[in-house]
């Protein structure tokens, strides 16, 4: 050991200075996080334009779209969307949003940008190994994107892409050849990235937390990012192994997903020997802890921005980092209720219940600390603050359906229609966007060295956040009456008077959607024309605002941050402040 | 020992008195990142692994007539590749020892005997594997029973073939960076690490494939 002092200076890494090596193979974090979030800002909005088609589809079939007709003569003759075409869309909406959109800005995206400055290290702890994640996973949304542009379209199984519809080959549907062997290249490749991504950040924040750095002094999104970081290792690898299955089943002859006697329009298929069930088992072991990987470094981010703007400490630091502990164990315990509906023994689905029961416990007491926190505060409303107070509110509204859906005799009623839908938009997307969009108009300042507008920023938030509810809270009670999910129409009498809700909830869509572009304006306008911004603008006591804003390419500019402080040290005015640096070697805060 | 201090624990460079503040980082965990980062993967990986045995139970356990097609031959030449390759692990074992003690001849040379032991098993079960072919084994067919029997096979043991290759150059260019004092004992250790888990795993496989399909007197 003696030796590392002399060691350790090799790591001193100088920043590069051309073109390509700065901006586009860097191999410094910062740039790579703005990579992983400026890709899934392209994926947001390639998913919400397809959104916006499926639900247009829905409610107005026959209308012609603009252009839509000449981009997929096949899918959308004429500019009229067929009804392959629609679960084409959806498919690759769905794909798009839960892998290059939730997996990936969230943890990837704002994780890599902030993690090591959080922790005071110069950079995560493999800086190559953490580019190759990068553009691994750009392949892997190329091929997805691919998809869209091969004869047959993207593939209609969905993004689950159950077999033996996803394993049948092209004569079961449209999108089923060239698109699902794409599909599942694109995943088996997002898994990579998504692995060689997570190991990164677990070696760096055990290893290269600076000195003072207690594992309980790091900030609640540090906790986040390393806890997700361990269920995408555990999860991505077995979705890998699904997916290497599933490419030989497709191209190898093998029959892994596909039963003997299967018959594709009317000719009988040379399989045998191999269940579904198999691909819903690895697929679930996966999707479940996925959810999780989506929504933890949200609850992260809003821990972290509701104490720094309510001007209080988090009410029970050790309590959120259990909770997000155990929320992470009992991930891997559920993945079964997802397929209640499968067909399973009752006793199996009793022993998948409770457990997802049991998740409630933690993720109520989560909530709970939220509101705690922000009691009594001296709260700051700034659009990062409105963002996380709104994400408390759609995860609890969402959370509330789980608990019906967590019970195989609802389930079995509920789980092949519109409520499904509606709880999994609300508690996983919309919530997991916005913990993003409360750690962009948190993090922009330092990440781009300007200050979004505050205006636009409510605008924003406000028209989002009644949008949102307009467009996925009447999903639940036309589920409750029974309408499907995934049909591409719906043309029986029985489900007539249900359609003006949907009519409703398009037109909330449409509206919802055009608003993002007030964010695009906002995130792109403020980069060149926004206020500069301060070293501390938000007077947040964690280690990435004692740095300039954008940082210097070592983060700390050659010297070593040292840590005394827990990282939410905020109390009543004391010399004119009311907060106390993570580095202030002082003592805490008053508080009254 | 050196071999606690690779390039990458940047967090060492700290002065180190003040000891109790420290509470954080490579001092309590003396890991260096790339072990971490190994065991990290080993991990990623025996669950990737696991993923295909739980397919291949899954799909045997449901199978009536899962053929058990290993005669005397086969298991004896399964229990020679086993052999080699817990052999290529002993030399591993004196290979990562003698870099430790920095007899750099010693530690490449051990590094080449690993090597060579993956090279045999490879050819072993490459023989092996067009055997079967001959015998008319496919992934979606064979002539014995459930066609699935092909296809398990080829996946689980190709998969693990694919470790052993990838190893085997890894190995090499651990053993020539190291012969020319590029790498660290460390980085010969972290090899050792991934040769060991590539064995271990041929332990599960040996018995879940070969001796449970064991042609029956």
């Amino acid at each position: 050991m003696e030796n590392m002092p002399t060691e350790v200076h090799q790591h001193h890494h100088t920043a590069p200075t051309g073109f390509i090596r700065k901006y586009i193979f860097s191999v410094d974090h910062k740039v790579i996080g703005k990579q992983y979030y400026f890709l899934a800002i392209f994926s947001v909005f390639v998913g919400m334009v397809l959104s916006w088609l499926v639900r247009i589809h829905l409610v107005w079939p026959s209308l012609h779209i603009w252009g839509l007709g000449a981009f997929s003569p096949t899918g959308a003759p004429g500019g009229v969307i067929t009804d392959a075409y629609y679960l084409s869309l959806l498919t690759i909406h769905g794909t798009l949003m839960v892998f290059f959109v939730l997996t990936t800005a969230p943890q990837a995206g704002f994780g890599n940008y902030a993690l090591p400055i959080q922790i005071g290290a110069e950079d995560m702890a493999f800086p190559v190994l953490n580019m190759l994640s990068f553009w691994v996973t750009f392949l892997a949304l190329c091929s997805l994107v691919l998809t869209l542009f091969v004869k047959d379209g993207p593939p209609i199984s969905g993004w689950t892409a159950y077999p033996p519809l996803s394993a049948a080959g092209s004569d079961a549907g449209p999108g089923l050849g060239m698109g699902q062997n794409l599909w599942a290249v694109s995943i088996a490749l997002f898994c990579i990235g998504s692995l060689l991504g997570a190991l990164n950040f677990i070696v760096t924040t055990v290893d290269l937390r600076c000195k003072g750095m207690t594992l309980m002094r790091m900030p609640l999104t540090c906790w986040a990012w390393l806890i997700t970081a361990i269920l995408s290792l555990l999860s991505f690898a077995v979705l890998f192994a699904a997916c290497v299955l599933l490419i030989l089943d497709r191209n190898a002859g093998t029959s892994f997903f596909l039963p003997a006697g299967l018959l594709v329009n009317g000719k009988l298929q040379n399989h045998s020997g191999g269940s579904p069930l198999l691909w819903q088992h690895l697929f679930w072991f996966f999707g479940h802890p996925e959810v999780y990987i989506a929504i933890v470094p949200g609850f992260g981010v809003i821990s972290h921005v509701l104490s720094v703007f309510s001007r209080k400490p988090v009410l029970g630091y050790k309590l959120v980092v259990g909770c997000l502990l155990s929320i992470g164990f009992l991930s891997f315990t559920v993945w079964g209720h997802h397929m209640f509906l499968s067909g399973m023994s009752p006793y199996s689905g009793f022993l998948f219940s409770v457990p997802t029961l049991i998740i409630t416990i933690p993720a109520t007491i989560i909530s709970l600390i939220w509101l705690g926190t922000v009691y009594g505060g001296r709260l700051r409303f700034t659009t990062s603050m409105m963002f996380a107070l709104g994400f408390v509110s759609v995860f609890v509204t969402g959370g509330l359906g789980g608990m019906f859906l967590a019970q195989p005799s609802l389930d079995i009623f509920l789980h092949g229609t519109y409520f499904v839908v509606g709880h999994f938009h609300m508690v996983m997307g919309v919530a997991a966007i916005f913990g993003m969009f409360a750690g962009t108009y948190f993090w922009y300042p330092k990440m781009f060295g300007r200050m979004l507008n505050e205006t636009l920023g409510h605008i924003h938030f406000w028209i989002t956040f009644v949008g949102v509810y307009c467009i996925f809270l009447p999903m639940h009670f036309i589920g409750l009456e029974g309408m499907p999910r995934r049909y591409s129409g719906f043309v029986e009498d029985s489900m007539q008077h249900l359609m003006p809700v949907h009519t409703f909830m398009t037109v909330a869509a449409l509206i919802t959607g055009a608003t993002q572009f007030i964010f695009f304006f906002n995130l792109f306008w403020s980069m060149y024309k926004g206020p500069k911004a301060t070293e501390n603008p938000w007077e947040s006591t964690t280690l990435e605002w004692t740095v300039p804003s954008p940082p210097p390419f070592d983060n700390f500019g050659g010297k070593v941050p040292v840590v005394y402080q827990d990282a939410y040290e905020y109390g009543d005015v004391k010399n004119g402040k009311d907060y106390v640096m993570q580095t202030d070697p002082a003592g805490q805060p008053a508080r009254s | 020992m050196s071999h606690s201090s690779g390039p990458l624990s940047a967090a060492t460079v700290h002065d180190g008195h003040d000891a109790p503040l420290w509470g954080g980082a490579a001092l309590p965990y003396a890991v260096p990142s790339k072990k971490l980062g190994m065991w990290l993967f080993i991990v990623s990986d025996a669950i990737t692994f696991s993923a295909v045995i739980f397919a291949y139970g899954y799909l045997r356990l449901a199978s009536a007539d899962w053929p058990r097609p290993f005669g005397t031959p086969s298991i004896v030449n399964a229990t020679v590749m086993t052999f080699v390759l817990l052999s290529s692990s002993v030399a591993m074992v004196l290979g990562v020892r003698a870099s430790a003690l920095g007899k750099v001849s010693g530690a490449v040379g051990w590094l080449l005997a690993t090597a060579l032991g993956g090279v045999i098993f490879d050819i072993l079960h490459i023989r092996e594997w067009l055997g079967l072919i001959g015998e008319g084994v496919r992934p979606f067919q064979n002539p014995w029973g459930t066609p699935m029997f092909g296809a398990a096979f080829f996946t689980m043991t190709g998969l693990h073939m694919l470790h052993v290759t990838i190893g085997v150059i890894y190995l090499l260019i651990v053993a020539v960076g190291f012969g020319r004092r590029k790498f660290s004992a460390v980085d010969v250790e972290v090899s050792g690490l991934y040769w060991h888990f590539v064995d271990l795993v041929w332990m599960f496989i040996f018995p879940l494939v070969y001796l449970l399909s064991a042609k029956t007197a």
